[in-house]
């Protein structure tokens, strides 16, 4: 690393010429596979993820039963080595699987037992900040809410689903988030394993050579794995705007509360006449 | 109705929160459950709707035993209001009033449409139906957690102190609403506060209930003041019961004396001209009494000028001749003039009384009343 810093001038004048040159972009092995590969393995890591932390927190913060077993696992997770595990699965699972499997869509070919490994570590690296955020969420809920929707004669899967899970949906979609930013970044150091796709195989194999040839790509794709963070976290922060309720993000337009009627006015008279 | 038959609620532990609790509150009336922290009043409400379910006895909505009902069915044809209203902080005013009624599987439009009127009906503008909790003062959360309690049209509604948590102004606002609502809707309340002038104010029945989960005494407000039924009750009905019981009693015809009124614009000589004591009534154009006008320091020279509003002493209260003696009372020892301002159901002045006149009023009332209470009890005596 040191011999790149010591002349990034010429370096980053190279990252400037890769990234300009079209045929480094297009290809079987060009950046663009590279990009949906990072993207189509951090996307089924973080639903697989999702699948499994999003029931538990629901169910954990509307009964506020195994909370303690929740936060134990959770701060368990958390301290798996990362890249240990995925290559101690590797090197168990290799063995196993005949090397020519994959070479289908975005697994290469012997990429099988590297994909399980790098999936299974990644899920639970990912699960964490979902559980404890959605058991949080939930957990947040004001009691009166709660109260009042149970004494209004909603049963309790109602009183999740219509009152809970909309209140909570902020900090939900900030662990899906910070899960989601977790994984992006983790699969480039999981390319430490041979027959991974995505943006790290360039980092992974830069590394091996650099800085003779490597380390133009290599630091192109570290770029873009900043880049695909920042894209992918603006599109969910876009989602949450448009999923979650106004009256609970506070996004509601201030000239109702300023100006009393001047706008609301016509909506509700609307309605009035349709009913 | 809602009937308490020997109902009771005991924890693992054994601890009692309601104990042996019977009691009928009658249709179409107001309850009020009272006492202090502790003394399983709110228990008791929520036993109602089986939110908390008792241990011991029975709880009738008229003739069905509510143990026999599905919680979430029971709890839908039951108005619930609550301390700070727990309004659902994702949806807008109109959908949390539209929200029972949608549970009960009326359309959007039509429970919208009806929650639209129920809003106008608790006094809020139809402007408010598309905001949200949050751009709503405290009251007016309030007034939304009224209205979606009704709007299913439930006979029967809980309120579990629900105008404990806004402040003393708008308290009384909105009690006084919730008389007048009441009055045209006559729902079968229980409501449960921690304070007694509200429990006096708005039951009609009154449930004091003591630590341990016991019923102290059940009455109506005007008995549970005259007679109180032990030291604790007459303790927690205050000190100043002799005087709050004065609310109940209706000032009849009281003595008046005319008052020569100056209307705001004349000028300060014609108001000396009508003032006793030093101290002249001025009225608006409509004969409403505005306040009283101090003439005693004023020079000769400082005449010529008119009667304004900033001139004004404001401290008078108002009594109605319809209004109760301790109306009457109040507005003679509150008026600077020492002659309470007394005006007629439209406003407009009706005539002075003193302190020592409505005193002669109480006097002669009490004397009445014990006359009665001597002669019942003779009377009681021969049976």
């Amino acid at each position: 690393m040191s011999a790149i810093l010591a002349d990034s001038g010429v370096t980053f004048s190279g990252v400037g010429k890769y990234l300009t040159t079209g045929s480094n972009w297009w290809g079987i092995d060009g950046l663009l596979v590279h990009i949906r590969d990072h993207v189509i393995y951090a996307a089924i890591i973080v639903l697989a993820a999702a699948l499994i932390a999003l029931p538990v927190g629901l169910i954990v913060g509307h009964t506020g039963r195994g909370v303690v077993a929740v936060v134990g696992v959770a701060n368990a997770l958390r301290a798996v080595p990362t890249l240990g595990l995925i290559v101690l699965l590797y090197v168990w699972l290799a063995p196993k699987i005949p090397v020519n499997h994959g070479n289908v869509l975005f697994l290469h070919r012997g990429g099988v037992p590297t994909f399980i490994a790098v999936v299974i570590v990644l899920i639970l690296l990912a699960v964490p900040p979902i559980l404890t955020n959605t058991y949080a969420g939930i957990q947040a809920v004001d009691p009166a809410v709660r109260d009042a929707a149970r004494g209004m004669g909603m049963r309790g899967s109602q009183v999740l689903r219509r009152v809970e899970l909309p209140c909570a949906l902020p900090l939900i979609i900030s662990g899906l988030r910070n899960a989601t930013l977790q994984v992006i970044a983790t699969l480039t150091v999981a390319a430490y394993v041979p027959g991974l796709g995505g943006l790290g195989r360039y980092i992974a194999d830069g590394a091996e050579q650099a800085p003779a040839q490597g380390d133009p790509p290599m630091l192109s794709a570290a770029i873009l794995v900043a880049l695909l963070a920042v894209v992918v976290d603006g599109l969910l922060n876009l989602v949450q705007r448009l999923v979650v309720s106004p009256g609970v993000s506070g996004r509601y337009s201030s000239k109702h509360t300023s100006q009393p009627g001047v706008t609301t006015a016509p909506l509700v008279e609307a309605q009035l006449t349709v009913a | 109705m809602i009937r308490f038959e020997n109902v009771g609620k005991a924890y693992e532990d054994g601890t009692l929160a309601v104990d042996d609790l019977s009691l009928e509150a009658p249709s179409g009336q107001i309850t009020v459950f009272v006492g202090p922290s502790g003394c399983g009043k709110t228990t008791s409400l929520r036993m109602i709707n089986r939110m908390i379910d008792p241990t011991h006895g029975r709880i009738w909505l008229d003739d069905r035993d509510t143990a026999s009902i599905n919680p979430s069915q029971l709890r839908r044809g039951i108005g619930y209001v609550i301390q700070h209203a727990g309004l659902f902080p994702h949806r807008t005013v109109l959908d949390n009033v539209a929200t029972v009624p949608m549970l009960l599987g009326t359309d959007r439009r039509t429970a919208r449409a009806n929650a639209l009127e129920l809003l106008e009906r608790v006094g809020l503008p139809a402007t408010f139906a598309k905001r949200y909790p949050a751009q709503l003062s405290g009251g007016q959360q309030q007034r939304v957690g009224v209205a979606r309690a009704l709007a299913a049209d439930p006979p029967v509604m809980l309120m579990d102190e629900p105008f404990s948590a806004v402040d003393p102004v708008v308290r009384e606002q909105l009690q006084n609403e919730f008389l007048r609502l009441q009055s045209e809707l006559g729902k079968t309340i229980a409501f449960v506060t921690h304070d007694i002038d509200e429990a006096i104010k708005l039951g009609d029945k009154v449930a004091v209930m003591r630590v341990g989960g016991k019923l102290a005494q059940f009455a109506a407000p005007a008995e549970l003041l005259s007679r109180p039924a032990d030291a604790f009750v007459a303790g927690f009905v205050g000190r100043d019961r002799g005087y709050r019981a004065l609310g109940f009693a209706a000032a009849g015809s009281l003595p008046l004396s005319d008052e020569a009124a100056v209307t705001l614009g004349q000028t300060l000589r014609a108001a000396r001209d009508v003032a006793q004591d030093g101290w002249a009534l001025v009225v608006d154009a409509d004969a409403k009494p505005q306040g009283w006008l101090a003439l005693g320091g004023l020079a000769d020279s400082a005449l010529e000028g008119t009667v304004t509003p900033d001139l004004l002493n404001l401290g008078g209260t108002l009594a109605t001749e319809a209004g109760t003696l301790r109306e009457a009372l109040d507005a003679a020892l509150s008026s600077p003039s020492g002659r309470g301002v007394v005006v007629r159901d439209d406003g407009r002045f009706a005539g002075t009384i003193t302190a020592a006149q409505v005193l002669g009023r109480i006097e002669s009332r009490a004397a009445d009343i014990r006359a009665d209470t001597v002669q019942a009890a003779n009377l009681g005596g021969q049976a």
